[in-house]
């Protein structure tokens, strides 16, 4: 149960190489062995998604992992989004519809977007509420989650088609 | 009433600039409680049974264990309120003796990583010998009902009573009296971050510095040096990042005052992290009630009298600072709503159990009570046949200011005109006809209205009237122009989510004439602010705001003293506006910065005029205003599954003066979600013998993106002279409002069926349970 073994785990690009314990889970590694705490815990049982992650482009629940099934696949963190000072189209977008209120879940909500905007450009509004839906916030009440995510789908949209 | 900001001489406060918080958390750069390394990690062994005597607590061998004999200098939580019969009881920060809840903490193991310490906690063996315990309010105030404490007779911790010269006569003499009797079910706040604390000593200074996630860090500090019998000065408490609140982070948590022990004990850095199970039985619990209220009316259908009872159960232990009075005593004084109705009767009772204790939590009390009378409101225009919002509009107060039957005074409000504003956004009329079509195709539709009053901005009076042995209401703040001419304004509050760092920075600004990125507030940190009370109550912007307007006023003062000087020109002919003091319509103009650097490193050139640098404070301790809110929405309610579909949900609200209305419409919706969750959906459900059942988010269920339709807001704003800033607090309201407008419309909708639903939350098992009884009366 306690044996620690070395894994490499490769978040935003970067190597680290950690020893874990079997259970240790991929959010405890991420946060506590590798020192990314912008990932947040809420519930370690998998409903609230405030921990979501990226691994190989797909939305995880980082607590539902455990750190050493993520070795050898390519980890997303909220870290990742801004290009140094400068917030992304997403991020800009959260602001500028005022979608935090008090921020704890937020990076959970912005990985969770990227994952499947990603993937699904041309997703329809009803899709996306569906697929918020997925995490929980306490603060906002959704609804200008919703709008920033609208408006950050339509603006990559229209900047693809540019 | 006065039109928004707009042209009104404000460059910054109406403006919905973005928020100053927000890049580092959209970052993932927010720098919350469980973000700190520490040596040492702590999991604390919780009571399993719901009551009884400690035999014995073993530890595994050479396990770091610490129990109450450890900790037995420390003195327990025992709060105290001087007025309604209030029965002090108190709480050891780790169990001692006995266990009064599931979830009580009773040992701290302490190793070097989480999982090892929680491996500990799972090998520490706590004998309890069990004793019958009691779950239920209404149980515990029966004969022979076990007690929860020995010397609270009867389980009453607290009982307030009152009754107006007059009310007999009144009842006695009315045209028809409707009584409602309603229940809240046991709710959570579920801030989506758990509680969590981190405390370092440092042994060249000998001081602790604790990191919680609170929303009071003074009162935290001058609690847990009282309790452990230290300096005040040997302890530093922030509060850095805080993920929600809600209320639930308002109360002294036990589990930091071991925190701040053990990083004494150990000379090093230890952290707890709550997990969600324990939040959910073991954080605080509140909106556990029974409300039973008799309405009169004159055959106007005129109020005339209100009686009420309520019976709130308050757990197992009563919370600091407010003590567990603050349920019923709230429900006590705030129960004629927004109603004129000056014959009033009640008792309100705070009744122990052995549950979770209960603190505050958004809206307080609230909530419940105005489901209670709008659902009394509703019953009654069905007896008398009038449209809900006719019988309110002929009860609502209109003249002002109003002394209400509980001697509460109402400021300028528009109860009426949002009353009517969302009715007309509704369209009832229309809608009465297409509930008529729909339900002939067997689709039932309802509506619900719910008008209430927030009591917001309240400074020590009000808390006085409780008698609490903690009297907050007053905040200070210090603001320092340094010799940049940049200003950082530290303040007593504690934002947790609402923005105050921007609009707090919106109103200096306009005081000042500069921009709001010059400005830098700083909180949640005892040795960089001035003693405050933090932020609950509605109260931040409101009473944090008017003592910066206050202290930015002395400043704009000094300033235009420097400037007349430099300038050549009466001081009163100065003005502050962009970045300048210039004299008033000339070009004679010289930059703020200027008289800032002259306030510190010239002041030779004054004489002795003004003293040498620019800080000043100021305290505003203000008498409290009633913000306003008219909601109302339209329900689905499927006969066939019991689920509620909401299908529009109207907000029309007055909080006077919006200093960024972004951030008021987050606040107002954000509110009605939880009002959502409340009445549809979160109930912490305990067995008979006191064991929780709803111990995970797949069990106790805030909403979703899915459940929360698109809230429409419409807004008023009254600028009465009740605030410096002219703005009321806003920021339980739309908890407060929902579940009652939501209630109202289930039972509109379920008026076919002849059931009636008085409980919150009305889950489908509630509404299918009520039409299947209904059936059987019926077959």
């Amino acid at each position: 149960m306690s044996e620690r073994s070395e894994i490499k785990l490769t978040i935003n690009g970067q190597t680290y190489s950690i020893r874990v314990e079997p259970r240790r889970t991929l959010v405890d590694a991420i946060r506590e062995d590798c020192g990314q705490t912008g990932t947040h815990i809420g519930c370690e049982h998998g409903v609230c998604g405030a921990c979501t992650i990226l691994v190989d482009g797909a939305p995880v629940r980082s607590c539902l992992m455990f750190a050493v099934q993520a070795e050898g696949k390519e980890i997303r963190t909220v870290e990742s989004l801004a290009n140094g000072e400068e917030l992304n189209t997403l991020q800009r977008a959260f602001m500028e519809h005022h979608g935090l209120q008090c921020g704890f879940c937020t990076p959970g909500f912005l990985m969770l977007v990227t994952g499947v905007l990603e993937r699904e450009h041309d997703i329809s509004d009803e899709d996306l509420v569906d697929i918020l839906s997925s995490n929980l916030c306490r603060c906002t009440g959704y609804q200008n989650i919703v709008k920033a995510v609208r408006a950050a789908a339509n603006e990559l949209r229209q900047r693809r088609t540019a | 009433m006065s039109a928004p900001a707009k042209g009104s001489g404000f460059a910054w406060v109406g403006r919905s600039i973005r928020r100053v918080e927000d890049p580092a958390l959209l970052m993932g750069r927010g720098r919350f409680t469980a973000d700190l390394p520490a040596t040492y990690r702590v999991r604390f062994v919780r009571s399993s049974v719901a009551a009884g005597e400690i035999k014995k607590i073993t530890a595994p061998d050479n396990a770091i264990v610490f129990t109450a004999a450890d900790l037995s200098a420390v003195k327990p939580i025992a709060p105290v309120l001087h007025k309604f019969g209030y029965v002090p009881v108190a709480q050891p920060v780790l169990a001692s003796g006995f266990v009064r809840f599931v979830g009580e903490p009773v040992a701290a193991a302490v190793a070097l990583s989480e999982a090892g310490a929680e491996d500990i906690a799972d090998g520490v063996s706590v004998d309890i010998g069990e004793a019958v315990p009691v779950i239920d309010a209404r149980s515990a105030i029966e004969d022979g009902a076990p007690l929860v404490h020995p010397q609270v007779t009867r389980n009453v911790i607290v009982e307030g009573k009152m009754e107006t010269p007059g009310f007999a006569a009144a009842q006695s003499g009315a045209h028809r009296v409707v009584a409602v009797e309603v229940r809240s079910r046991r709710q959570n706040a579920t801030p989506i971050e758990a509680r969590a604390g981190h405390a370092v000593f440092d042994p060249v200074s000998a001081r602790v510095t604790l990191t919680c996630t609170t929303q009071m860090p003074h009162l935290m500090r001058t609690a847990i040096a009282d309790l452990i019998g230290m300096p005040e000065s040997e302890l530093r408490v922030i509060a850095p990042d805080v993920g929600g609140g809600f209320g639930q982070k308002m109360s002294l948590v036990p589990e930091y005052v071991v925190l701040v022990w053990l990083a004494r004990k150990l000379r090093s850095s230890v952290a707890w992290t709550e997990d969600r199970r324990e939040n959910l039985i073991a954080s605080f619990h509140s909106r556990d009630q029974y409300v039973r209220l008799q309405g009169a009316f004159d055959s106007d259908a005129k109020f005339v009298a209100l009686s009420a009872e309520v019976i709130a159960n308050v757990g197992a232990y009563s919370c600091y600072p407010t003590t567990c009075a603050v349920e019923p005593l709230m429900a006590m004084a705030e129960l004629p709503g927004p109603y004129d109705v000056q014959a009033y009767a009640c008792i309100a009772r705070g009744v122990l159990t052995n549950t979770c204790p209960m603190a505050p939590y958004r809206g307080v009390s609230r909530p419940v009570i105005t489901m209670a009378l709008e659902r009394l409101m509703d019953v009654a225009a069905a007896q008398f046949g009038l449209e809900p919002v006719e019988i309110r509009r002929r009860n609502l107060i209109d003249k002002f200011p109003y002394t209400s039957a509980t001697g509460l005074v109402f400021d300028e409000a528009t109860y009426r005109q949002t009353l009517d504003m969302a009715s007309e956004a509704l369209d009832v009329p229309a809608f009465r006809r297409r509930q008529q079509q729909e339900r002939s195709q067997g689709h039932y539709l309802g509506i619900g209205f719910a008008t209430f009053s927030e009591r917001t901005g309240y400074g020590t009076p009000a808390f006085a009237a409780r008698g609490m042995g903690v009297t907050p209401g007053w905040e200070t703040v210090e603001l320092t122009m340094d010799p940049s001419g940049y200003i950082e304004l530290r303040i007593g509050a504690s934002p947790h989510g609402q923005g105050l760092r921007t609009t707090l920075a919106q109103l200096v600004a306009d005081e000042l004439g500069l921009s709001p990125d010059r400005i830098k507030v700083v909180h949640g940190d005892t040795d960089r602010t001035p003693y405050g009370w933090g932020t609950f109550a509605s109260r931040s912007l409101v009473i944090a705001g008017g003592a910066s307007v206050l202290a930015a006023r002395k400043v704009r003062a000094k300033l235009k003293k420097i400037a007349s000087r430099l300038l050549e020109a009466a001081a009163d002919d100065i003005v502050l506006e962009d970045g300048v003091a210039r004299v008033a319509g000339t070009d004679r103009a010289i930059p703020i910065e200027e008289l800032a650097r002259a306030a510190y490193h010239q002041i030779h050139l004054f004489k002795g005029e003004i003293d040498p640098a620019i800080s000043e404070t100021a305290t505003y301790d203000p008498p409290g205003t009633f913000s306003n809110a008219c909601h109302a929405g339209i329900v689905e309610v499927d006969p066939e599954t019991g689920m509620v579909t909401i299908e529009r949900f109207v907000v029309a609200e007055d909080a006077g003066r919006l200093v960024n209305p972004m951030i008021v419409d987050g606040q107002v919706i954000g509110g009605v979600a939880q009002g959502i969750g409340n009445a549809l959906l979160e109930e912490i459900v305990y067995d008979d013998t006191g064991n929780i059942l709803t111990a995970t988010l797949a069990d106790f269920l805030p909403p979703t993106s899915h459940e929360i339709p698109p809230i429409e807001l419409l807004h008023l704003e009254t600028l009465g002279g009740t605030t410096i800033t002219q703005s009321k607090g806003l920021g339980e309201g739309g908890a407060i409002g929902a579940p009652a407008a939501i209630l109202n419309a289930i039972n509109d909708a379920l008026t076919p069926f002849g059931v009636t639903i008085n409980e919150m939350p009305a889950t489908p098992q509630r509404i299918r349970a009520a039409l299947r009884e209904a059936g059987k009366k019926r077959a």
